[in-house]
C-alpha cells in the first residue's frame, strides 16, 4: 500500500510546523504569517490523513500502516503507531477540527498568538499520537502530554475563572491517569509487554483484572467524564477560549471512550462483565441527573457542557453492551458528538465574540437579525437533539436497539436522557434564537462572516452526511469492533 | 615498587585530594581575580578527575582497598556528583561576583566538600564513611556561612553545623553499637559476620536505627528534614544550588550502599525505616511546599519530595530499584542544574530573585526562559515526556517488580499533590497579569549558558534516545 511512514509523518507534522513557528519573531505584523503557517499546516495534517481513510483496508480487523521500533533497549517499550477502524475516526476528528479552531481563534486571540498556535500544534500532535499508538506506555505519555497545552490553553487564553478551571482540569485528570501508570507497569510485569495487539489476546487472573479495571477507569472516567466525576468539565469548558472547548469536547473526551473500548473491553473482559451493571447505573444517573442541571443552566456554555456529560453516557452505556449495535452506536455517537458539540461551542463563540456575553438572558430574537446563523445554529442543534438525518439519531438509535438485548430498564433510562436533551436544547434554541429582539445591544448584530461561514459549513454538511450514509463511517469500524466482541465473549465464556 | 607510588597520584580521590591544595595555594597568592581564577582552576581539576574516575586505575596500598570499595555503581555516583559540582561551580561564578563574594575559598571549599562526597560514595568502612562524611559536612557547614555580614547566611550555617553535629554524634553512636556487637568495621567483614545469623540482637538493631537516623539527616527525609528549608533559605544562593544539586547524590548512593552491602540479609529490619520515611518525604515534601513564597524554601521541599521517591527505590532493593535511582538521580542533578543557573541569573530590581510571585510578567520580558523554567518544574512533577517522567516511572517499575503496591500508589497520589506548585509557578509566570513589567532581567554568562541549555537539551531529548543512559544504568552493581 503505502511505503512511507504515513502515520508519524501526520502524527509529527504539526510538531514540526511548531518548530518552524519558534522560530518566527513575533510582532504585529507578523503575528499573521504565524496564523496562516499554523493553517496551513494543520490542513496538510488534515489532507494527509484523509489518505489514511482511503487507503484503509475494510477487510482487514487489526492494525493497518504499523510502524514499529525499538526504543528502550532493557524492556520491551517499542515506538509502535498505527490505525485501526477504531482509531481511524478519531484521528479524523481531531485533524478535522483542528484547523477549525485555528481559524475560529483568527481574530479573537490578539494576546500572545505564537505561543496559542504553538500550543494548539503541539495538542494536536498528542492527541493523534495517542489515538494511534499501539503501545501502551507510548500511549500514556501522549496521554498525560495532553495535559500541558490544554492547560495552557484554558489558563492563558480563558475567561475571569480561568485559574481555578486550569488547575482543577489539570489535576483532577492528573490523579485519574497516574493510577493507570501503575496499572500499566502491573500489565507488564505479569507479560513482559506492552503492546495493545498482544495484551488484548492475553487474560490476566481474574482478581489482577479487577484491580487493573478500576485503575483504567480512574483515569477514564474522569476523562470522559462520568457522573460524579465529572464535576471539572463545565468550569474548564466555561473558561476555556472557543477553540479550547472545541478541541475539550470534540476529541479529549473522546479519550475516555476509546480508553474504555481498547483497555477495559479489550484487555479486561472478566473484570469489564463484573463491572457492567456499575458502569450502567451511573450511565443512567449521569443521562438523567446532568440533563436536569443543563435545563437550568443561564450560562450557554456550560448549559452545553452538561449535555456533553449526558451524550457521554449514552456512549458509556453503547460501550460496555458489549454487542455490535452498541459499540457501533458508541462510536457514533462519539463521531457526532465531537462534530455537533465542537459547532455548537462554535456557535457560542460567534454570538460570544459579538456580544462578549454568554448568558441566555441576554439574548432573544436573534433570527431577526441572524438568519443564516439561526439555520445553523439549528441544524447542530437538531444533531444534539438526535433527529432521524442527523448524526447524532443514528447513534442513540444504535445504542438503544443495542440496549434492547441488554436490559430494558437502561433502555427506559437512555430514552428518557434523549427526551429530556430535547427539551433543553429545543428550550435553549427558543430563548437565543426566537422571538422579537428586546435587547436594544442586539439591534447592530452582524449574521456570520465568511470566515465563520468556512468554519461551520464543512461541520454542517459532515453532521448530514454522517446522519444519511452513516454506513460511510461504520464499514470501516466494524470489522474492528467484531474482533473486540469476540474476544471479549471468548474469555468470558471460558 | 617506584613505579607504584606514582600510581597512587591517578587514584582520583588521592588526585583531588592534592589538587585542591593546589588551589588553595594558588588562591593564596594570586594578587587580583583570584576568585575567578580559582573557580576556573577548579573546575579544570574537577574534569580531570572525572577522567581518573572513568579509566579507574585500580592500585592497592596501604590497606586502601579494606577501607573504599569498587564498583560500577559507585564510578556512576561518583562521576554524578563530580559533574554537580562543576556545573554547579560554573553557574554560581557569576553570582558570587555580583554580590561582591569574592572569596577563593568557595571554589576550594566545594573541592574538598565534592573529595568528601567521592569518599563517601565509596567507603567500605564505618570509619572512612564517617570521616568522608565529616570531610563533606565541615566544608559545607563554612560555605554556608560564607557571607559574614549577613545575618541570615551565619544563621543557616550555624544552624546547619548544630544539628548535622548532632547527626553526626547520632551516626557515631549507632556505629559503635555495630561495631561493638560484629566486631568489625568492614562492610564486607559486617556483612559475612551477620549472614551467620538469622536475626539481629537488640543491640545491632539499636545501631541500625541509629545510623539510619544519621542518614536520613544527610537525606534530608522527612522527618529529619528540618534543617532543609532553614539552611536553603539562609545560604546565598549559589550555596543553596550546590547543597540542592550536589550532597544528595553522595547521602542517596551511601545510604544505598549501607543497606544493601552489610544489611543484606536484613531487609525487613531496615526497609520498614525507609518505608516510613519515604511515605513521609514524599508527603510533606508535596504539602508543605504548596504554602511557600520563597523559592528557595519550596525547591528545598521539593528535594525533600524527590529523595522519597529515590527511598522507594531502596525499598524495592532489587536490580531495576538500584537502576531507577541512578536513572532519577541523574534527572534529579540536571532538573536543579538547570533552575539554579536560571535562578541565578535572574534580577528582580536589582536584587536575586527570592519571591516566587516576583516571577509574574517573565513570560512576557522573557519568554524563553519562562519556558524553560515551565519544561523543568514539568519535568519535575512527573509529567511526561519529560525525563523526571522516566525517573519516576522507573522508580514505580522497580517497586511493582517487588509488589510494592500501596507504596506506588501513595507515591503516584503524592506526585499528583506535588503538581499542583509544580504549575503553580507556571500560572505566575504565564497566568497572572503583571502590572509593573520589564524590572526582571535576565543575565547570564556564556558559561552557564551552555550548561544551562546542555541540561535542558537532556530533560528534553532524553525521549528520543533513553538508551545512553539506560545502558549504563543497567549494568550497575552496588
Amino acid at each position: 500500500m503505502i511505503d512511507w511512514p504515513l502515520v508519524s509523518v501526520i502524527i509529527f507534522l504539526p510538531l514540526i510546523g511548531a518548530l518552524i513557528i519558534l522560530f518566527i519573531k513575533e510582532d504585529e505584523l507578523t503575528s499573521i504569517n504565524i496564523k496562516w503557517a499554523t493553517l496551513l499546516t494543520t490542513l496538510g495534517t488534515f489532507i494527509l490523513s484523509l489518505i489514511l481513510w482511503f487507503q484503509f483496508d475494510y477487510s482487514n480487523p487489526s492494525y493497518q500502516y504499523e510502524e514499529k521500533f525499538r526504543w528502550f533497549d532493557d524492556f520491551n517499550f517499542f515506538y509502535h503507531v498505527g490505525v485501526d477502524g477504531i482509531s481511524l475516526f478519531m484521528i479524523l476528528l481531531s485533524t478535522f477540527l483542528t484547523p477549525l479552531c485555528i481559524l475560529a481563534s483568527w481574530n479573537n486571540i490578539k494576546k500572545r498568538v505564537k505561543e496559542y498556535m504553538l500550543s494548539f500544534l503541539f495538542l494536536e500532535t498528542v492527541m493523534i499520537g495517542m489515538f494511534a499508538s499501539i503501545d501502551i506506555l507510548l500511549f500514556y505519555i501522549f496521554f498525560e502530554a495532553v495535559l500541558i497545552p490544554m492547560y495552557l490553553i484554558i489558563g492563558i487564553w480563558g475567561g475571569n475563572r480561568r485559574i481555578y478551571a486550569s488547575f482543577k482540569f489539570f489535576l483532577y485528570t492528573l490523579l485519574g491517569s497516574v493510577l493507570m501508570l501503575i496499572a500499566i507497569i502491573v500489565m507488564y510485569r505479569n507479560t513482559s509487554s506492552m503492546s495493545i495487539d498482544f495484551l488484548q489476546g492475553n487474560y490476566f487472573a481474574y482478581n489482577t483484572q479487577l484491580f487493573l479495571w478500576l485503575a483504567f477507569f480512574a483515569s477514564f472516567a474522569v476523562k470522559i467524564p462520568m457522573w460524579p466525576f465529572h464535576t471539572w468539565l463545565p468550569d474548564a469548558h466555561v473558561e476555556a477560549p472557543t477553540a479550547g472547548s472545541v478541541i475539550l469536547a470534540g476529541v479529549l473526551l473522546k479519550m475516555g471512550g476509546y480508553g474504555f473500548i481498547r483497555f477495559s473491553l479489550g484487555m479486561l473482559p472478566e473484570a469489564t462483565e463484573f463491572f457492567i451493571p456499575l458502569i450502567m447505573t451511573l450511565s443512567i444517573v449521569a443521562i438523567v441527573y446532568t440533563s436536569l442541571v443543563a435545563l437550568a443552566q443561564t450560562d450557554i456554555k456550560k448549559l452545553i457542557a452538561y449535555s456533553s456529560v449526558a451524550h457521554m453516557g449514552i456512549v458509556t452505556i453503547g460501550i460496555f453492551l458489549v454487542n455490535q449495535q452498541g459499540l457501533e452506536g458508541a462510536m457514533m455517537q462519539m463521531i457526532s458528538h465531537g462534530l455537533v458539540s465542537a459547532a455548537l461551542f462554535l456557535c457560542v463563540g460567534v454570538i460570544y465574540d459579538r456580544m462578549h456575553t454568554r448568558e441566555i438572558e441576554f439574548y432573544g430574537g436573534l433570527v431577526q437579525r441572524m438568519p443564516l446563523y439561526a439555520t445553523v445554529f439549528m441544524i447542530f442543534m437538531l444533531g444534539s437533539v438526535g433527529l432521524p438525518g442527523t448524526s447524532g439519531f443514528i447513534g442513540e438509535f444504535l445504542v438503544i436497539v443495542g440496549a434492547f438485548k441488554f436490559s430494558s430498564y437502561v433502555v427506559i433510562g437512555a430514552a428518557f436522557g434523549i427526551i429530556l436533551s430535547a427539551v433543553y436544547m429545543l428550550y435553549l434554541y427558543k430563548r437565543i434564537i426566537f422571538g422579537t429582539i428586546t435587547n436594544n445591544k442586539l439591534a447592530d448584530i452582524l449574521d456570520i462572516n465568511t470566515r465563520e461561514k468556512i468554519i461551520l459549513i464543512p461541520l454542517a454538511i459532515s453532521v448530514i452526511l454522517l446522519g444519511i450514509f452513516p454506513n460511510l463511517f461504520l464499514d470501516p469500524m466494524r470489522l474492528s469492533l467484531e474482533l473486540i466482541i469476540t474476544n471479549y465473549e471468548i474469555a468470558n465464556a471460558k | 615498587m617506584l613505579n607504584n607510588i606514582y600510581n597512587i597520584f591517578f587514584i582520583p580521590e588521592i588526585f583531588l585530594a592534592c589538587s585542591s591544595f593546589v588551589c588553595l595555594l594558588f588562591g593564596l597568592f594570586l594578587k587580583k581575580n583570584a576568585f575567578r581564577q580559582t573557580s576556573n582552576l577548579a573546575v579544570f581539576v574537577l574534569l580531570l578527575t572525572i577522567l581518573l574516575v572513568y579509566y579507574d586505575s585500580e592500585s592497592n596500598f596501604a590497606n586502601y582497598k579494606s577501607l573504599f570499595s569498587h564498583s560500577s555503581f559507585i564510578n556512576f555516583f561518583k562521576i554524578l556528583a563530580l559533574f554537580g559540582s562543576i556545573a554547579s561551580i560554573i553557574i554560581s561564578k557569576d553570582y558570587f561576583l555580583g554580590i561582591k563574594l569574592k572569596n577563593f575559598e568557595i571554589p576550594v571549599l566545594f573541592l574538598f566538600s565534592t573529595l568528601g562526597m567521592m569518599l563517601m560514595i565509596a567507603s567500605n568502612n564505618l570509619m572512612s564513611m564517617y570521616l568522608a562524611i565529616e570531610l563533606q559536612s565541615l566544608s559545607l557547614y563554612v560555605a554556608a556561612a560564607i557571607k559574614r555580614d549577613s545575618i541570615s547566611s551565619a544563621e543557616s550555617g550555624v544552624k546547619y553545623f548544630i544539628l548535622g553535629a548532632l547527626s553526626s554524634g547520632i551516626l557515631l553512636y549507632g556505629f559503635s553499637l555495630i561495631y561493638g556487637f560484629t566486631g568489625s568495621m568492614n562492610f564486607d567483614d559486617i556483612s559475612f559476620y551477620l549472614s551467620k545469623y538469622d536475626n539481629l540482637n537488640l543491640g545491632l538493631i539499636f545501631g541500625l536505627v541509629f545510623v539510619m537516623v544519621g542518614l536520613a539527616f544527610k537525606v534530608s527525609a522527612v522527618p529529619f528534614h528540618m534543617w532543609t528549608p532553614d539552611v536553603y533559605e539562609g545560604a546565598p544562593n549559589s550555596i543553596t544550588g550546590f547543597f540542592a544539586i550536589v550532597p544528595k547524590i553522595a547521602a542517596v548512593a551511601l545510604i544505598y550502599r549501607f543497606c544493601l552491602v552489610p544489611f543484606e540479609n536484613f531487609y525487613l529490619e531496615w526497609s520498614q525505616i525507609i518505608l516510613f520515611l519515604s511515605i513521609a518525604s514524599m508527603f510533606l515534601g508535596a504539602i508543605a511546599a504548596i504554602a511557600q513564597s520563597n523559592i528557595k524554601r519550596l525547591l528545598a521541599y521539593s528535594s525533600i519530595g524527590h529523595i522519597g521517591y529515590i527511598l522507594i527505590a531502596l525499598v524495592a532493593a532489587n536490580d531495576d530499584g538500584i537502576k531507577a535511582a541512578s536513572i532519577y538521580m541523574f534527572s534529579y542533578m540536571i532538573m536543579n542544574v538547570a533552575i539554579f543557573a536560571i535562578l541565578l541569573s535572574l534580577k528582580v530590581k536589582n536584587e536575586y530573585l527570592i519571591n516566587i510571585s516576583d516571577l509574574k510578567g517573565l513570560s512576557k520580558s522573557n519568554p524563553i526562559v519562562s519556558l524553560s523554567i515551565s519544561i523543568i518544574m514539568l519535568s519535575m512533577a512527573g509529567i511526561p515526556p519529560f525525563i523526571g517522567f522516566f525517573g519516576k516511572f522507573y522508580v514505580f517499575i522497580a517497586a511493582i517488580e517487588q509488589e510494592l503496591y500501596v507504596l506506588s500508589v501513595l507515591g503516584v497520589l503524592a506526585s499528583v499533590i506535588s503538581a499542583f506548585y509544580y504549575l503553580r509557578i507556571i500560572k505566575i509566570m504565564y497566568f497572572d497579569e503583571s502590572k509593573s513589567e520589564g524590572i526582571i532581567n535576565f543575565q547570564i554568562s556564556l558559561q552557564s549558558k551552555i550548561i544551562l541549555s546542555l541540561s535542558l537539551f537532556l530533560i528534553i531529548c532524553f525521549i528520543f534516545y533513553p538508551s545512553l543512559l539506560i545502558n549504563i544504568s543497567t549494568n550497575l552493581t552496588i
